[in-house]
């Protein structure tokens, strides 16, 4: 059973003060979230993570498209007993401390006291606030509040879990600490549908990863396939110009040349035919090197070529 | 319809509220002004009961109004604006929940406050008389009042917090309450001018606006005068019935709004 | 339930639960209507408190108790009461919040010293209020006016209006009538040609209506009197020419001394009495001034 549906998302934010005109900040977003799966969100600032996050809390409405969670309609009180959700950038009644607004939180689920009590404590020690429980939230530092945000987000404990930059405000400790709760919870069957920017973190942890550009998805995949496009060679060789054309052919990407060097980047599959080619026309090699295969590049690529307008390698969307 | 997210919402709220500094002291002011009316009344001979429950009342329904207001324009927007809302929401609750919860915690707010500062009054009424009269029950009934109209306004901060700025929020409650303090005299002004469209607006505004004189009979029963059961439960009705369309209407509202 | 039917089911909802508040209303307004009247009363019954209270917006306040009277005067007239307690300590009020406001003195002057239904009959009242008004406007004659009409009409103090007439024209941008109006009243005190001649002066110096409302009857009553004299003459002529007294007034128009049936200024035909008096038609509303002519003062 998928664990999130989502089809042709699009949100418009009313912008201007005093015109106000459409701003389309998600476009047409279809992704679908297997039970679990942990699942990374990629895309620059700006690029509609957040604002697909509070689509799928029904915090926000869209303005076309729709996305279900569990099989329901989202914003339904019955889908939120099973969905933990943490915001951007958490912020919570700061007149209250640790333990109260968990106490607070935990009326909404119907737990009995016991369990309520239970609850909070397993997660005030998960998130470390143990010895914080009643300091008002007025004095929490930003890496605390997130602390406290995961910690409100996993309280009844659900099976699904957005969490919207996770990492953002952790110390490296802290950092570590999430990871190691999402490999947890992954561990446990549940769900994690994380946003970030930091793609570290998704290349440690995710079964699976969209990229978001603008608004628009350019990329979503196994991280494995989505790094296999990007796996092969770079090769310099030097050689008559007559053979330019069939190594532009043979290349992945536009040659460039050199003082008479030709830099080329080859697929691992063309590797055959392009020894073959440099065998017969008597091609020089001069270097030979594996290209490192980094989610990096690729992001940074396709995010390039989605601003220059250009469609980004079928082989990617087809995915 | 299950009532226990609605409640932990106006327990909360009601934390809230008793937290902030704000309201500790206007309720010692209040209670000084009252106070303060014993010495008042020392001065003039003759009516110093009159001026105590006039001053007293006023007091009441002075500081209740400014309290109402000072935590209504925010009761929402607040939650909105420092995004405290998206945690909340993304719990099963729903909003007209949140919304009532909010309502009904400010209200709770203000009957506390409007028991710490009657308990002033009637401190300084036995101060000054040294004995409770039979016609004092009326005085009951006043602050009943005075609570009905807190309520009311209540509803009308909710309303407008539901969509716009504090500051916003407090002009249009206070002049609708000025309006609606003043309402006799627009229908009035209407009934004096032979403009058949004058008069027919002016009805119309008069059941329009909340109608914030129906609950002030503070001078009359400062005079010892009695107040009719059918009043009460005139003005009580009146009370839910306009209270619940401002509700609903910022339920409504809320319910579609965007979280941005 | 689809968005429009549960907009419809909130809009219904609303609409339904304002007009029981409506009604409500309306019961309630029943309900303490009597209770309202009974204590209408001021409950701050001081300007000099309300001045200090009104922080520096007494400019302000004064129009909203100027507006309080008005409506106050206003709705009296319209339920057909005849007391008219509160006029004069709004105005009051309203004069010690703004003591330059000149139309609450006129307004007061008037309807202050005005028997009743158009007024409260307190000329007393009235003379303290205006004598107020003096005081604080020196520069204005048209006080002194004010002051020696309430003398000369309601008071019948002629000399005491003389007197006002005499001290308001020592002012240098007076017009010339007030010194004649000094002369006058103290040579012939009360008389019509004087009171037309004030009422006048009431009526074009103000664009109040309900001042000039008033004015206008006064003057009305006046030109009924003469009417009614000139009307006396011809009856006295036709006696004299027939040696008989008419039966009904259209004997007079066959007769060729009048051209028609006169009518009063309200348009209702003048009638002869048995006593050979000229009277009003019985619907007219036009109230003759009583008349104590020539008091001399
Ligand atoms: N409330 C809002 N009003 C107008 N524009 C908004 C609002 N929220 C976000 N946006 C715009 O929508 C786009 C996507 O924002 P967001 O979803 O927050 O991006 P991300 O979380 O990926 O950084 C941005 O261009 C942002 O400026
Ligand atoms: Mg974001």
């Amino acid at each position: 059973m998928t664990a999130i549906q989502i089809s042709g998302l699009t949100k418009d934010y009313q912008i201007g003060f005093w015109r106000k005109r459409p701003w389309r900040a998600l476009d047409g977003l279809s992704l679908e979230v297997e039970r679990g799966e942990v699942f990374g969100f990629l895309g620059h600032n700006g690029a509609g993570k957040t604002t697909t996050l509070k689509l799928l809390t029904g915090l926000i409405f869209p303005t076309a498209g729709t996305a279900k969670v569990l099989g329901k309609p989202v914003g339904q009180p019955e889908t939120f007993r099973h969905l933990g959700y943490l915001p951007e950038n958490p912020y919570f009644y700061d007149y209250l401390t640790a333990q109260e607004l968990l106490d607070y939180f935990a009326h909404f689920f119907q737990m009995d006291a016991g369990l309520r009590v239970r609850r909070r404590e397993e997660m005030l020690k998960l998130v470390g606030l143990d010895s914080f429980r009643d300091m008002p939230l007025r004095k929490f530092s930003k890496g605390m509040l997130q602390r406290i945000g995961i910690a409100q987000a996993v309280l009844h404990d659900p099976e699904i879990v957005l969490l919207d930059e996770p990492m953002s405000g952790l110390d490296p400790m802290g950092r570590r600490e999430v990871r190691d709760l999402i490999v947890q919870m992954k561990a446990e069957g549940k769900t994690v549908f994380f946003s970030t920017h930091i793609l570290s973190d998704v290349e440690a942890l995710c079964d699976r990863v969209a990229i978001l550009n603008r608004g628009k998805l350019v990329g979503v995949g196994r991280l494995s396939e989505l790094l296999r496009q990007r796996s092969g060679v770079e090769a310099v060789v030097e050689c008559a110009s007559s053979c330019s054309a069939e190594l532009q052919h043979l290349a992945s990407k536009p040659v460039t040349v050199s003082g008479g060097q030709y830099r080329l980047e080859i697929q691992e599959e063309n590797m055959p035919r392009f020894l073959a080619f440099c065998q017969t026309e008597g091609v020089r090699l001069v270097s030979l090197n594996p290209i490192r295969a980094s989610l990096e590049d690729y992001f940074t690529e396709l995010s390039q070529s989605a601003s220059d307008g250009e469609h980004v390698s079928s082989g990617v969307s087809a995915l | 319809m299950n009532s226990s997210p609605v409640l932990a919402v106006t327990l909360n709220t009601f934390r809230e509220a008793v937290r902030d500094r704000i309201l500790y002291n206007l309720v010692a002011f209040a209670v000084i002004l009252i106070a303060s009316a014993v010495l008042f009344g020392q001065i003039s001979i003759g009516i110093e009961k009159i001026i105590l429950i006039n001053l007293g009342l006023s007091s009441i329904s002075v500081f209740g109004l400014l309290i109402a207001i000072f935590l209504g324009i925010n009761l929402v927007f607040k939650e909105i604006d420092k995004r405290s809302l998206y945690a909340l929401l993304s719990k099963p609750v729903r909003r007209w929940q949140f919304l009532l919860g909010k309502f009904l915690g400010l209200n709770v707010t203000l009957l506390v406050n409007t028991i710490f500062m009657t308990a002033g009054f009637w401190a300084a009424l036995y101060y000054l008389n040294r004995k409770f009269e039979r016609q004092d029950q009326f005085i009951w009934v006043a602050i009943y009042f005075i609570l009905l109209e807190l309520s009311l306004v209540t509803a009308i901060c909710l309303f407008f917090s539901c969509f716009s700025t504090p500051v916003l929020s407090a002009v249009f409650t206070f002049l609708l309450y000025i309006i609606g303090s003043f309402s006799a005299d627009i229908r009035g002004f209407g009934e004096l001018t032979h403009s058949a469209p004058l008069k027919a607006l002016s009805t119309f505004v008069y059941y329009l606006v909340p109608n914030f004189s129906d609950f002030s009979v503070a001078a009359p029963v400062a005079h010892g005068k009695a107040v009719p059961g059918t009043l009460v439960l005139l003005n009580t009705i009146y009370t839910l019935c306009y209270a619940s369309v401002l509700l609903v209407a910022s339920m409504a509202v809320f319910s579609r709004k965007d979280l941005k | 339930m689809s968005r429009k039917v549960r907009a419809a089911t909130v809009l219904a909802f609303v609409l339904a639960a304002w007009a029981a508040s409506a009604a409500v209303q309306m019961r309630i307004d029943a309900e303490i209507a009597p209770y309202r009247n009974t204590s209408e009363t001021l409950w701050i019954p001081s300007g000099k408190v309300l001045k200090r209270l009104s922080f520096g917006h007494e400019g302000l306040v004064a129009d909203i108790y100027w507006t309080r009277a008005v409506q106050y005067y206003g709705g009296r007239r319209r339920d057909h009461k005849t007391d008219f307690s509160l006029l004069g300590p709004l105005l009051e009020i309203t004069t010690d919040l703004d003591p330059h406001l000149m139309i609450a003195y006129k307004f007061g002057a008037l309807f202050l010293s005005e028997a009743p239904p158009e007024g409260a009959d307190q000329p007393e009242a009235a003379v303290r209020l205006i004598k107020k008004g003096i005081q604080a406007n020196p520069d204005d004659w048209r006080m002194w006016h004010d002051l020696g009409f309430i003398y000369y009409w309601n008071l019948k103090d002629y000399s005491a209006a003389a007197a006002a007439y005499l001290e308001g024209s020592k002012n240098p941008k007076v017009h010339p009538w007030m010194k004649v109006m000094a002369a006058t009243i103290s040579q012939k005190g009360g008389n019509r040609e004087t009171s037309r001649f004030l009422w006048t002066e009431v009526y074009q110096s103000t664009t109040d209506p309900s001042i000039r409302e008033n004015a206008l009857q006064h003057l009305n009553g006046l030109k009924a009197l003469d009417d009614m004299e000139e009307i006396e003459k011809r009856v006295a002529a036709f006696h004299d020419q027939t040696g008989r007294w008419p039966q009904t007034l259209r004997e007079l128009v066959t007769h060729g001394l009048l051209r028609g049936i006169p009518s009063d200024p309200e348009g209702f035909p003048y009638e002869l009495g048995p006593d050979r008096k000229i009277k009003l038609h019985p619907k007219s509303k036009v109230e003759l001034e009583e008349e104590n002519e020539g008091t001399r003062s």
